[in-house]
C-alpha cells in the first residue's frame, strides 16, 4: 500500500501534469525542445518530467524498504557506507610478475584497500609464455603467469592472510585459483582464511568478452567444481564473479547487461543445485560486477534494479532462505569503451561521474580507469589520478553521508521499475529458450548485443549522441600524455625463468599430476585437489589446460557481427 | 562484358585479443556498404588469416587488435603475404595503437591504420576510394 499518497492526489497530480505539458508545448511551439526525443545513451526514452503518478504501484516497505532488508533495493548492508566506504580496488598487471609487484606495493602504499590482478592474453587464454601462440603478446595487457615461481613473485611481501585478492581469469580461473592456494599453504596460512575472487564466469566470455578455451557444456562444469570446492574448503572466497562489466563493453545496453548478467547468475545456480549442493551453501558466495557507464541515473537504476531482482530470484526462484543468498554484492568498473583517445584529460571527468554513480548505486568496491587507458597500461601517475578520484568523491563530496541518497526520487524510482519490469521479460525468453547455455548456443545474446552496438555507434556517426572532443568539439592535437611501453625483453626473459623452473623441477611428479588432473576431467571427481598439487609440483598453466583441452576439446568463435 | 567484382575484405582478429565490438562493427558497415565481406572470428593467427585471404581471394585485409600485440602480429600479415606474393591485397588495421607505432607500421607496408572515434562512414569512403576491386 502506498504511503503517503491517494487515489485522488494521483488523480490531481495527473490532472497538474497534463496542464503543465500543455503549457510547455505552446512554449515550445515557439521554440522547439532541444531534440526532437530525449534518451539515455542505451537509447530508452526520458520524460520531460517524473511525478509521484509514475511511482504509484511503488510499496515502499515492499519495493524500497531499508538498507539491509529484502529486497535491497537500498543496499545490502545495513550500514553501507556509513560503516566504511566501498572498496577501492584498482585492476593492476603488467609486465613481468615483478613489474606488477611493485605497482601492487605502490597502490596499497597510496590507499587501495584490496588487490586486482589483470594477466596478459597467454595466460588468460591458457598457454605458457613460451607457446608459438604468445608471441608479441607476453606481459602487454597484464601479467604473465606460467607457474607457481611467478605467483610468489607476483604477491611477495603482501599480507594475503588479511588483504583480498580479486583475479580476473576465467578459463584457467581455477588452475590460477589453485596456485594462489598453493602459494599460501607454502607460506603457512590456511586455505581456509583466504578471502578474494574469482571472476571464472565463462557464460559471459562466450556472450561477449571472448576469451574461451573449451566448449560451454565442460567450461561449466570446471566452474561447478570450484563452487563445490570454494564452499567446503575455502569459505571465504566468491568463486564467481558474475559479470555484466564485459557484456556492456561489447556494445550492450544497460537493461541488457543486468538482464543477461542475472540470467547468468541463474544458470550457475541451477547448476550447483543439479550437482546436490543447498544453494544457502554457496549462493552467499556469488558476486557481481557491472559496468557503470555514462547515463548516470540509468546506471543507478540498473544497481538498484540488479540487487532487488536477485533477492527476488533468489527467494523466489530458488527457494533460498539464508538473507545472504539473497544478497546481490557487486564490484563496478567504470566504463573502458567510454574513454577517449582524444583529449584524454576529459577522461578523468568521464570516470569520476561514472564512479559517482557507481557510488550511487551502492557498490561494495570500485575500479576507477586511468586517463591513458584507452591507450595503454596505466601509467603510475594515472593510475594514482584514478584512484584519487574516489578519495575525493569518498572523503570530500559528502555523497557518502547518507544511504541511497537517490531514494524516493521520483525519476530514478521509476526507472528502476522500468528495468526490473523488462529486464524479467528479457530473463523470461531466455527460459523459453532453455536456459543461457541453449540461448548462447543459438547465439541470442551474441547478437542481441551486436545489433546494440551497431545501432549506438551508427548514433555517434549520426551525431545522435555526442561524444566530446570526437563527434563534437574535436580539435587537431598531439595525444599529450606519456604512454607506458612494456619492454620488449620482457618476452625472452620470462621464456628464460619458465625453462628454468621446467628444467629444475621433478618432472616424474609433474607427468603423475597431470594424470590426476586428466582423471578429475574426465571422471566425477572434483578438479581442484588435483589442481593444487599440481600447482606445489610446478606443473605449468598451459600444461594443465592442455589436458583440459584434449578431454574436452577446443570453442571456436562462431563470428558472429 | 564482364561485370566488375564488388570490393571484397577480409576482416581478421589476430592473436588471443578478445575484444571484437569494433572489428564487428566494421564488419557490418562494409556489409551495408556493399562489399563482400570475410570475418574470420577471433583468435587467427597470421598464418591462419594470409591463408584464408588467399583463398577468398580478398582484395584487402583489415586487422583490428586492441591488446598491445599489432606490431607483431601486422608486420606478421605483411611479411607472410610479401612471401606468398599475395602483397597486392592492401592491409589495413584498427584498434588501440600508438602514434609511434602507426608511423612503424605504415613504414612497413601497412596502408592505413584507423584508430577509435573515425566515424565508419570515413572508413568506408576510405575503402572505396583506395581499393580496386580486382577482375574475377
Amino acid at each position: 500500500m502506498p504511503l503517503t499518497f491517494n487515489a485522488k492526489i494521483f488523480d490531481d497530480i495527473e490532472k497538474g501534469n497534463k496542464k503543465w505539458q500543455e503549457n510547455l508545448d505552446k512554449v515550445f511551439g515557439a521554440k522547439p525542445e532541444r531534440l526532437t526525443r530525449f534518451s539515455t545513451v542505451s537509447d530508452r526514452e526520458i520524460n520531460r518530467i517524473y511525478t509521484p503518478a509514475d511511482v504509484r504501484d511503488q510499496d515502499f516497505a515492499a519495493d524500497i524498504g531499508f538498507p539491509g532488508d529484502y529486497p535491497f533495493t537500498r543496499g545490502v548492508q545495513p550500514s553501507m557506507y556509513r560503516g566504511r566506504f566501498w572498496t577501492m580496488r584498482m585492476f593492476a598487471g603488467l609486465g613481468s610478475a615483478k613489474d606488477t609487484n611493485k605497482r601492487f606495493h605502490l597502490l596499497v602504499k597510496e590507499g587501495q584497500t584490496g588487490l586486482s590482478t589483470a594477466f596478459d592474453m597467454p595466460t588468460l587464454m591458457g598457454y605458457d609464455s613460451d607457446a608459438p601462440k604468445a608471441r608479441g603478446e607476453c606481459g602487454k595487457c597484464g601479467v604473465a603467469i606460467d607457474t607457481l615461481n611467478d605467483m610468489e613473485d607476483l604477491f611477495e611481501g603482501l599480507p594475503i592472510d588479511k588483504i583480498t585478492t580479486s583475479m580476473t581469469i576465467n578459463p584457467p580461473a581455477s588452475i590460477i585459483w589453485a596456485m594462489y592456494i598453493a602459494m599460501a599453504e607454502k607460506r603457512g596460512i590456511d586455505r581456509k582464511v583466504l578471502g578474494g575472487t574469482i571472476q571464472n564466469d565463462m557464460l559471459k566470455e562466450f556472450i561477449a568478452q571472448k576469451t574461451f578455451m573449451c566448449p560451454p557444456v565442460p567450461s561449466v562444469r570446471i566452474i561447478e567444481d570450484t563452487v563445490e570446492f570454494g564452499t567446503k574448503e575455502v569459505p571465504r572466497w566468491n568463486t564467481i564473479s558474475i559479470s555484466g562489466y564485459h557484456i556492456r563493453e561489447a556494445g550492450s545496453t544497460a537493461l541488457q547487461e543486468l538482464a543477461f548478467t542475472l540470467a547468468d547468475g541463474i544458470a550457475y545456480t541451477e547448476k550447483a543445485i543439479e550437482r546436490g549442493l543447498d544453494v544457502d551453501d554457496f549462493a552467499p558466495r556469488f558476486s557481481f560486477f557491472f559496468n557503470s557507464h555514462l547515463d548516470f541515473f540509468e546506471e543507478i537504476a540498473k544497481l538498484r534494479a540488479a540487487r532487488r531482482m536477485w533477492a527476488k530470484i533468489m527467494k523466489g526462484r530458488f527457494k533460498a532462505k539464508d538473507p545472504r543468498s539473497w544478497w546481490l554484492r557487486f564490484h563496478t568498473q567504470t566504463a573502458g569503451c567510454t574513454l577517449t583517445a582524444q583529449q584524454p584529460y576529459n577522461n578523468v571527468v568521464r570516470t569520476a561521474l561514472q564512479a559517482l554513480a557507481a557510488i550511487m548505486g551502492g557498490t561494495q568496491s570500485l575500479h576507477t580507469n586511468s586517463l591513458d587507458e584507452v591507450l595503454a597500461i596505466p601509467t603510475e601517475e594515472a593510475a594514482t589520478i584514478a584512484l584519487r578520484t574516489q578519495q575525493i568523491i569518498a572523503e570530500e563530496s559528502g555523497v557518502a553521508n547518507t544511504i541511497d541518497p537517490l531514494g524516493g526520487s521520483y525519476f530514478v524510482e521509476a526507472l528502476t521499475d522500468q528495468m526490473e519490469e523488462e529486464a524479467f521479460d528479457i530473463i523470461q525468453k531466455i527460459d523459453d529458450m532453455g536456459g543461457m547455455l541453449s540461448a548462447i548456443e543459438k547465439n541470442f545474446p551474441q547478437q542481441e548485443i551486436a545489433d546494440s552496438a551497431y545501432h549506438y555507434q551508427r548514433q555517434i556517426d549520426e551525431k545522435e549522441k555526442t561524444v566530446v572532443g570526437v563527434n563534437k568539439y574535436a580539435v587537431e592535437e598531439e595525444i599529450p600524455v606519456e604512454v607506458l611501453e612494456i619492454d620488449e625483453e620482457l618476452e625472452s626473459l620470462q621464456i628464460e625463468k619458465t625453462n628454468r623452473v621446467k628444467t629444475e623441477r621433478d618432472n616424474q611428479r609433474v607427468a603423475e599430476c597431470l594424470e590426476k588432473v586428466g582423471d578429475a576431467c574426465s571422471g566425477k571427481q572434483n578438479i581442484m585437489e588435483p589442481l593444487i598439487d599440481a600447482a606445489k609440483a610446478n606443473v605449468t598453466l598451459q600444461e594443465v589446460c592442455d589436458v583440459y583441452r584434449k578431454v574436452y576439446g577446443e570453442y571456436r568463435d562462431p563470428g558472429i557481427y | 562484358m564482364k561485370q566488375k567484382r564488388r570490393v571484397r575484405v577480409m576482416v581478421a582478429k589476430p592473436g588471443l585479443d578478445g575484444h571484437d565490438r569494433g572489428a564487428r562493427i566494421i564488419a557490418r558497415a562494409y556489409r551495408d556498404a556493399g562489399f563482400e565481406v570475410v570475418y574470420t572470428g577471433l583468435h587467427q593467427t597470421p598464418e591462419e588469416i594470409v591463408e584464408a585471404a588467399i583463398q577468398e581471394d580478398v582484395d584487402m585485409i583489415g586487422l583490428s587488435s586492441l591488446a598491445g600485440a599489432h606490431k607483431y602480429l601486422f608486420l606478421a600479415v605483411v611479411e607472410l603475404l610479401r612471401e606468398k606474393a599475395a602483397d597486392d591485397i592492401v592491409v589495413c588495421g584498427g584498434g588501440i595503437i600508438p602514434d609511434d607505432d602507426i608511423k612503424r607500421l605504415k613504414e612497413s607496408g601497412v596502408k592505413e591504420v584507423f584508430t577509435p572515434g573515425t566515424p565508419l562512414d570515413d572508413i568506408v569512403k576510405w575503402v572505396k576510394h583506395n581499393i580496386t576491386p580486382r577482375q574475377d
